[in-house]
């Protein structure tokens, strides 16, 4: 009799799933999918090494997307024309082994090797790279392309006017004008040789099936779960050292910390800063700090009437932040900044003297400025921490308290990422903090896109301090057409100065993200473009 | 009965309009653009601008609500924006995982929490009743992301005997036919899939069914308390019936009313309130899901996630009011 309650509860559970799996039925054909998730390979005494991260890849398709993760797993699978080398942002030969500018920099002819195979077979030619570019120039979906070409609605192709296979193994390029840092730019993830017959098989559904030349051919993808990448035994580079690497989401950065003391992961990123310490204490772990590429700043509007229109004011808010005492809010992962550069760049000022934490002088340059009494302002901030700030909120804090020494009364507006992206874009802020990562290791792509006055646009502004000087303008045109790496040094440099002497940021901080590893993972050198393929890399059992 | 049941299906049509209009309205006053989000920082206005006409974003929100419903009516739960996978697909593999670890959950929930909750009745004041109503109280009030941790830590860094994370370990074959693991593995044969499936249930599971469990007791306890003061209980412990038979037989039976009342509606909540425990514990399911669809402002998930979800809601609901009959026969359906 007791037995028969027991029972009822049991049925009503079971009876609570039957309703729920017809329910499921209904949303799609179950019966075709069932077969999506099989296991292809098996995993008897391969070298893997299970990489955990925060968030799952959003497309495999590299000229898709934005995202790093879905890069980082790209990067295993595709190659560019060019590579960025080991430890640095120069360029070394990949799928191109030679590559010459004409001498008025809008042709670029490049040989090709002719001994790549695709993952699913097919054979690399110069017909490949044609139709790889083309595709990318047909729609506005495909993002790096537009961004870093200058493609608009009207030109989807941007600078580039043609792309030609000149032989089976050499592809030339046509711009519409000169552009120095084309190179570097070819080196970017994004723009991955997929496999043109892939592409046409698989239409929309070609991201979910990517298929490239890199060190790692795909194999499964378990969304939200993982992915997995298996070794590309006929790689025309270095084979890789592991036989597979799984990519695997876990979204707490506690729980996959915890994941790497037990060992069921062997690298993480999106450490807990207080969970360094433990590390250090650790002997089985180790912490790899990826170099950095970003940069931090506190932007004025130059462009809102009042007190920071004023150059006088812009320098005495440089000079009243203790720099130091905001950069300890990064907890060992940031260093100050004194340049939008960050110091691994080439080009990088380092004769700068940063301005420095001097209340006094910034008092007398606010009343030169006819502001001794100080006034009131504002100061946006995000919510969620971006890599190049981990405390939006708290440092918005102590930039308010260390401006009332000036009289200078900060009201902070704190609001969700998107919002505060669309917000600043438009200038409606009088200060606003924001970063920038990197794309290409070219200096170009910090001063041009973040303090030209050709990027100072309402609406659309990468140029959020809407600092509009003509002089930095020249400078940053110039080094776009010169072709020569030490004369565009020069004019940077330059440009630097200006900027300094302007101060339409307060910069704050270039940050290393640190990656936790097991001291069994060895040969590893992170890139500071954020991402990097893992064939080097090694793992001893 | 067949026209109560008739009838309370055709209630759940406007509780799905309501819930429709409501999660579309929600969505659509978060500030936020679904094409910002997609796109990235990097993006051209004029790659926004396409993308916001390619996802219809620019027409008025009573013609995009429109498009919604009339999709919706033709089975269709539409494309995710983030992924562009279609949201019955994925709901079909992340439906599953949370069914699967909301049912362990809540098995481990009712069974213990009846259980403790009868004999903390039973016997109350005792030391039982006083540990595991103090045990209960802990429960209600703990936090799930700490308790996860706290397990984690435990038992996958010190002990090293369960899994910390995910719903299989990595490179474990398995064949999916339901996306049940468990259901999967037996149905297949597959006992090394369905232990390595089981073992990873066990922490989300208890981190899950710790509040429901904690729920259930003090509601066992408290509704046994009042039915063994009745005199009927009195009568058949005078008769000299067991008191076995008299605890479960008489009085849980008419205990269980309230307490199934709980289960229903515990259930459901799990069902979709589980985002926290499958956050600590990377389990795919459909809280995430969901979560990281707000987030990114991908418009179509929520909505239509959150259309199936209401639907079991209403259905487990249901179900739980048929079940009503079982255990108390007076009860007449209308």
């Amino acid at each position: 009799m007791i037995n028969k309650k027991w029972f009822g509860i049991l049925v009503l559970l079971f009876a609570m799933l039957l309703v729920v799996s017809a329910c499921t039925g209904d949303d799609g054909d179950s019966s075709n999918e069932s077969g999506k998730e099989k296991d292809t390979e098996n995993a008897t005494g391969d070298k893997t090494l299970i990489f955990g991260r925060g968030a799952d890849s959003i497309q495999l398709d590299p000229s898709k997307v934005t995202d790093g993760e879905s890069i980082y797993v790209t990067n295993q699978i595709y190659d560019t024309l060019v590579r960025y080398e080991e430890d640095s942002t120069e360029v070394k030969p990949a799928l191109a082994t030679e590559w010459t500018p004409s001498e008025d920099g809008l042709t670029w002819t490049f040989q090709l090797r002719d001994d790549v195979t695709f993952h699913d077979g097919s054979e690399f030619t110069a017909e490949d790279v044609v139709f790889n570019f083309e595709r990318w120039a047909t729609s506005a979906e495909f993002i790096y392309y537009g961004y870093m070409f200058g493609a608009s609605e009207e030109d989807l192709g941007g600078i580039i006017e043609s792309v030609e296979a000149t032989s089976d193994y050499e592809v030339t390029f046509t711009l519409s004008e000169p552009n120095a840092p084309f190179l570097q730019t070819l080196a970017m993830p994004p723009f991955g040789i997929a496999s043109p017959e892939a592409v046409e098989e698989h239409g929309e559904d070609y991201f979910k099936n990517p298929i490239g030349t890199g060190p790692f051919v795909f194999s499964e993808w378990v969304p939200d779960d993982s992915i997995t990448v298996i070794k590309n035994e006929e790689y025309f580079g270095d084979t890789a050292k592991v036989d597979k690497v799984i990519f695997r989401t876990i979204p707490d950065n506690g729980a996959r910390f915890m994941e790497l003391q037990s060992g069921s992961i062997d690298m993480m990123t999106g450490l807990n800063p207080q969970d360094i310490q433990t590390i250090d204490a650790d002997e089985n772990l180790q912490i790899i700090e990826r170099p950095s590429m970003n940069v931090s700043y506190m932007a004025m509007n130059t462009d809102k009437e009042g007190p920071l229109a004023e150059k006088e004011v812009r320098q005495a808010i440089n000079l009243a932040i203790d720099k130091e005492k905001l950069v300890s809010l990064y907890e060992g992962i940031g260093k100050p900044a004194k340049n939008p550069l960050p110091p691994s760049l080439w080009g990088f000022n380092d004769d700068i003297e940063d301005y420095g934490y001097d209340i006094e002088k910034a008092k007398e340059l606010l009343a030169e400025a006819g502001f001794a009494d100080g006034f009131d302002i504002t100061l946006n901030t995000f919510s969620n921490p971006r890599p190049y700030m981990p405390q939006p909120k708290v440092s918005a804090q102590a930039i308010q308290e260390m401006l009332k020494e000036v009289n200078i009364n900060v009201e902070i507006i704190e609001s969700d990422w998107d919002t505060h992206l669309s917000l600043t874009e438009n200038g409606e802020h009088d200060m606003a903090f924001l970063g920038w990562t990197g794309d290409n290791g070219d200096p170009d792509n910090f001063l041009y896109v973040l303090l030209d006055k050709d990027n100072a646009k309402v609406g659309s502004a990468g140029n959020i301090a809407f600092y509009k000087n003509d002089e930095v303008h020249d400078l940053l045109k110039a080094a776009q057409t010169e072709m020569d790496q030490e004369k565009r040094t020069e004019l940077y440099l330059e440009a630097q100065e200006l900027i300094h002497e302007d101060a339409p940021w307060f910069p704050i901080a270039h940050t290393t993200p640190p990656i936790a590893a097991n001291q069994k993972v060895s040969d590893y050198v992170p890139h500071s473009t954020g991402s990097e393929p893992f064939n080097m890399l090694d793992i001893q059992e | 009965m067949l026209k109560y049941i008739s009838k309370r299906l055709l209630m759940l049509i406007p509780v799905l309009i309501g819930v429709s209009i409501i999660t579309f309205s929600l969505i659509h006053l978060i500030p936020g653009d679904p094409a910002r989000s997609m796109l990235g920082e990097k993006a051209t206005e004029a790659q926004l601008e396409s993308l916001r006409q390619e996802l219809g974003l620019n027409d008025p929100y009573i013609v995009q609500y429109g498009r919604f419903v009339g999709d919706i009516l033709q089975g269709d739960l539409g494309q995710s924006i983030q992924s562009k996978e279609s949201i019955g697909y994925e709901l079909l593999h992340k439906l599953p995982a949370t069914m699967e670890l909301t049912l362990f959950a809540m098995l481990l929930a009712v069974t213990i929490g009846i259980l403790a909750g009868v004999i903390a009745a039973v016997k109350q004041y005792s030391w039982f009743d006083n540990i595991s109503m103090t045990g209960a109280l802990f429960g209600v009030s703990l936090p799930i992301f700490w308790l996860g941790l706290m397990m984690i830590w435990f038992f996958s860094v010190k002990l090293n005997i369960l899994p910390p994370s995910g719903r299989l370990t990595p490179g474990t074959e398995i064949n999916t036919i339901t996306n049940f693991y468990l259901l999967d593995s037996l149905l297949t044969g597959n006992f090394r899939a369905f232990k390595d499936a089981f073992l990873h249930l066990i922490m989300p599971g208890i981190a899950l069914g710790t509040i429901p469990m904690a729920i259930i007791a003090r509601m066992t306890r408290s509704s046994m308390l009042e039915v063994m003061k009745q005199d009927y209980i009195r009568t058949a412990d005078a008769k000299g019936l067991k008191t076995r038979l008299i605890i479960f037989r008489h009085a849980l039976k008419n205990a269980f009313l309230p307490v199934l009342t709980v289960i229903g509606l515990q259930f459901g909540l799990l069902l979709g309130g589980a985002v926290l425990t499958e956050t600590i514990f990377s389990w795919p399911g459909i809280g995430r899901y969901v979560y990281l669809a707000v987030l990114g402002r991908d418009y179509p998930v929520v909505q239509s996630t959150i259309l199936v979800v209401a639907t079991i809601f209403v259905l487990v609901n249901l179900l739980t009011d048929l079940l009503y009959k079982y255990f108390d026969p007076r009860i007449r359906y209308e």
